[in-house]
């Protein structure tokens, strides 16, 4: 993907000229003055370091005595560091990957709209921001608290229009008959039959987790047909009797009891404000009243998106989103280049939109799409800045990569130049096919 | 007539779609800058949401502490100093080194280039430690100069890379007029070269200003005293949670700068990125 266009052969040959000894050095001069800032820049900044690197790779820390591989060992054998490979390796496998389908996909799609120039500014405008930048954007982003963090507050609102939060968080039955746990529900292990009380008393309820409209606990007179109960803080001051709703025993309203035959819920409804509850022309066969889960089931507290546990993935999630605009310039680059002509061929044979992409676009697009491949593989190989600034210092030893182990450990605390420099070697290698390959390239170019 | 409107019917769902996902990719910016605009005791409890159903919460109070502070604005002018030395010897040394691959005959000019090439890929990590040593020794540690050293040095083989395929365009007979002419190298490279090749001039420019301007780990490297701003955030990064109400401006600032520059120069931006997409 080089500027096309001149064929690259065109440089004056060192036969045009019949020279003399003093025109030769007045030609050596105006090269040395084109050349030589370059050449001195390139050798004492990257020559030379790159070299220089390479023999203190074998050197211990304060690069006193030879230690042979020794660094290259403790690449594979320091905890944090086969964190980083590890951690590497899964940014290779994925990020590439998605971003450059990413791209595909926008690319194609912007095709079609007319204001394909206002979209693709739009997804491209992150490339320019640091991805220093892009990382801070995304702590703030990510943030836990769904009061503060956008991804967070809209998982919150989502769950909160399908299962809102329960009305306690934790509870104890107060009876051995009432068996289970919060994470399964509460069922009375008494049958029950129309015209019975079903009694649900639950205690270890914190006086801040009741709700704040409770009343006086009271079971609702019975009536033919119907079963009636309670679910109430079987618990006063001073103790009370288990399994008995007495003056002070608060109700608990807002819990979901359900009525059950079987294994199966034939009814729910919901306690009153006295904790009380009634299920109406109930069927002739015996039932199980319990407490459904839901009345215990969590309010959403956020996902730690920062935590240990996830940061890998949202720093990629972080990344794709700063270079989905990178792939998608130059793949619809690529795609503009194809001829209508072809295309429309195609489309004449009969050929459907996907067999045009299938068959056409994706083969005529394979060399720009694994330029973009590889190009997000170097760069993923290197990723540095953003994982300083999405990961939070607590999870930056789960989020490590190569290049920001070789900087901690080069200048981050450790001051290990030894173990630095075989890091920094080690990634040097990994882009060594990378580079064979742009060599071979040109090559063929010439 | 109405064959439009039914085929702007059928794209009614595609239009949806991409209309969501171009607002979604433009909602974490929008975030940043509204988290900035926070007022300072609400920053760290609230959402920058916030701002939508209470507008008047809006404020550039934290703007203001941003700019009397002494440190970030220190660090905003070394960005500058930084990136704009870095960009103008970077394309000057690429420039006149490209031109010499392109039109200059002399021994070993092909195996030359392709070192060039070789050195596209080299990650920049490789040098940190050697020249952290040698900017102890020679009193380049801590200074833009080095900084900006640096940066022209790993921004060389892509330059060179795009220059010399950009001046290989030039037609031949061109320079050839000129040296007939008497013109000296220098003279054609300054009056002629130049001149054409600012397309690519702009490309490259472009690029390196923001690649230098976004840059932290070199600075970070080298510098202590010497802090561009995006080392200067990092510093405040370190304490996250208390200090947001200085982080979100100062980031939001870091970053208005290379967006005006690629709203302004987009079309070369686009460019330098096809042309460079080997690196």
């Amino acid at each position: 993907m080089a500027v096309a266009g001149a064929s690259p052969t065109a440089g004056p040959g060192p036969d045009d000229a019949p020279s003399s000894g003093r025109d030769r050095l007045r030609r050596a001069a105006t090269t040395a003055v084109f050349l030589g800032p370059a050449l001195v820049l390139l050798g004492v900044w990257v020559v030379y370091p790159t070299v220089r690197t390479i023999v203190r790779s074998f050197f211990d820390r304060d690069g006193s005595s030879f230690v042979g591989l020794d660094n290259y060992e403790s690449i594979f054998t320091t905890d944090t560091l086969v964190t980083a490979l590890q951690n590497n390796a899964l940014w290779v496998a994925i990020v590439p990957a998605f971003i450059t389908a990413i791209g595909l996909i926008f690319a194609v799609l912007t095709e079609r709209i007319r204001w394909q120039v206002a979209f693709r500014t739009a997804v491209f405008m992150p490339m320019a921001i640091s991805l220093f930048a892009a990382g801070v954007i995304w702590r703030i982003m990510l943030d836990k608290d769904p009061e503060r963090g956008a991804v967070n507050a809209s998982i919150s609102a989502v769950q909160d229009a399908f299962g809102p939060a329960g009305v306690l968080e934790r509870a104890q039955p107060s009876t051995p008959r009432l068996r289970g746990s919060t994470t399964s529900g509460f069922v009375l292990a008494t049958p029950i039959r129309a015209g019975d009380h079903a009694l649900l008393g639950l205690t270890a309820i914190p006086p801040a987790q009741v709700p704040p409209d409770a009343t006086q606990a009271a079971v609702p007179r019975a009536g033919p047909g119907a079963v009636t109960g309670a679910v109430w803080r079987d618990f006063r001051p001073g103790g009370g009797r288990p399994g008995v709703v007495e003056r002070g025993e608060q109700g608990i309203p807002g819990a979901t009891v359900e009525l059950r035959e079987g294994d199966r819920v034939v009814a729910t409804t919901t306690t009153q404000d006295d904790g009380g509850f009634r299920f109406e022309d109930v069927g002739g066969g015996t039932y199980r009243v319990a407490i459904a889960k839901e009345t215990f089931a969590a309010p959403f507290t956020g996902v730690s998106w920062l935590g240990p546990k996830l940061i890998t993935p949202s720093v990629m999630f972080a990344y794709i989103w700063v270079w989905a605009g990178f792939s998608m310039v130059i793949i619809a680059a690529g795609l503009s280049s194809i001829s209508r002509e072809v295309l429309e061929a195609a489309r004449t044979d009969g050929a459907t939109e996907w067999q045009v992409f299938r068959r056409v676009t994706a083969p005529m697009l394979a060399p720009v799409l694994s330029v973009v491949f590889i190009t997000m593989i170097i760069n993923v190989l290197k990723v540095f800045d953003i994982i300083l600034s999405v990961a939070p210092a607590s999870s930056q030893d789960d989020a490590n990569v190569i290049a920001l182990a070789m900087w901690r450990t080069s200048f981050g605390g450790v001051n290990d130049f030894g173990l630095g420099s075989a890091i920094a070697v080690f990634l040097l290698l990994l882009v060594l096919p990378v580079l064979a390959l742009n060599i071979r390239r040109f090559r063929r170019e010439q | 007539m109405a064959a439009r409107i039914g085929a702007a019917t059928r794209r009614a769902p595609l239009q949806i779609l991409l209309a969501v996902v171009a607002l979604l990719w433009l909602v974490p910016t929008i975030g940043l800058f509204l988290t900035s605009l926070m007022p300072p005791d609400l920053i760290s409890a609230e959402g920058w949401w916030k701002i939508f159903s209470q507008p008047s919460l809006a404020t550039f109070d934290n703007y203001r502490a941003v700019f009397d502070d002494q440190d970030l604005m220190t660090a905003l002018w070394t960005t500058v100093q930084i990136a704009v030395g870095n960009t103008v010897l970077l394309v000057l040394v690429s420039a006149m080194a490209g031109y010499a691959f392109a039109w200059l005959p002399f021994p070993g000019r092909d195996p030359l280039f392709v070192v060039v090439i070789a050195l596209l890929v080299v990650p920049l990590q490789t040098a940190l430690i050697p020249i952290f040593s040698l900017y102890q020794t020679t009193g380049l540690f801590d200074t833009v100069l080095g900084l900006v050293l640096f940066h022209t040095a790993f921004g060389l083989p892509f330059g060179i890379f795009l220059m010399r395929n950009f001046f290989i365009g030039i037609p031949k007979d061109l320079l050839e007029s000129a040296r007939i002419d008497g013109a000296s190298e220098l003279t054609i490279f300054f009056r002629l070269v130049l001149p054409l090749g600012l397309p690519a001039i702009a490309s490259l420019a472009i690029f390196q200003f923001l690649w230098t301007w976004n840059d932290l780990l070199v600075a970070l490297t080298f510098g202590r005293e010497t802090q561009p701003i995006t080392v200067a955030v990092f510093t405040q990064l370190r304490q996250f949670g208390g200090n947001i109400e200085l982080i979100a401006p100062a980031s939001f600032i870091s970053l208005a700068i290379p967006l005006a520059v690629f709203f302004a120069f987009q079309r070369y931006f686009a460019q330098g990125l096809l042309a460079g997409s080997v690196k």
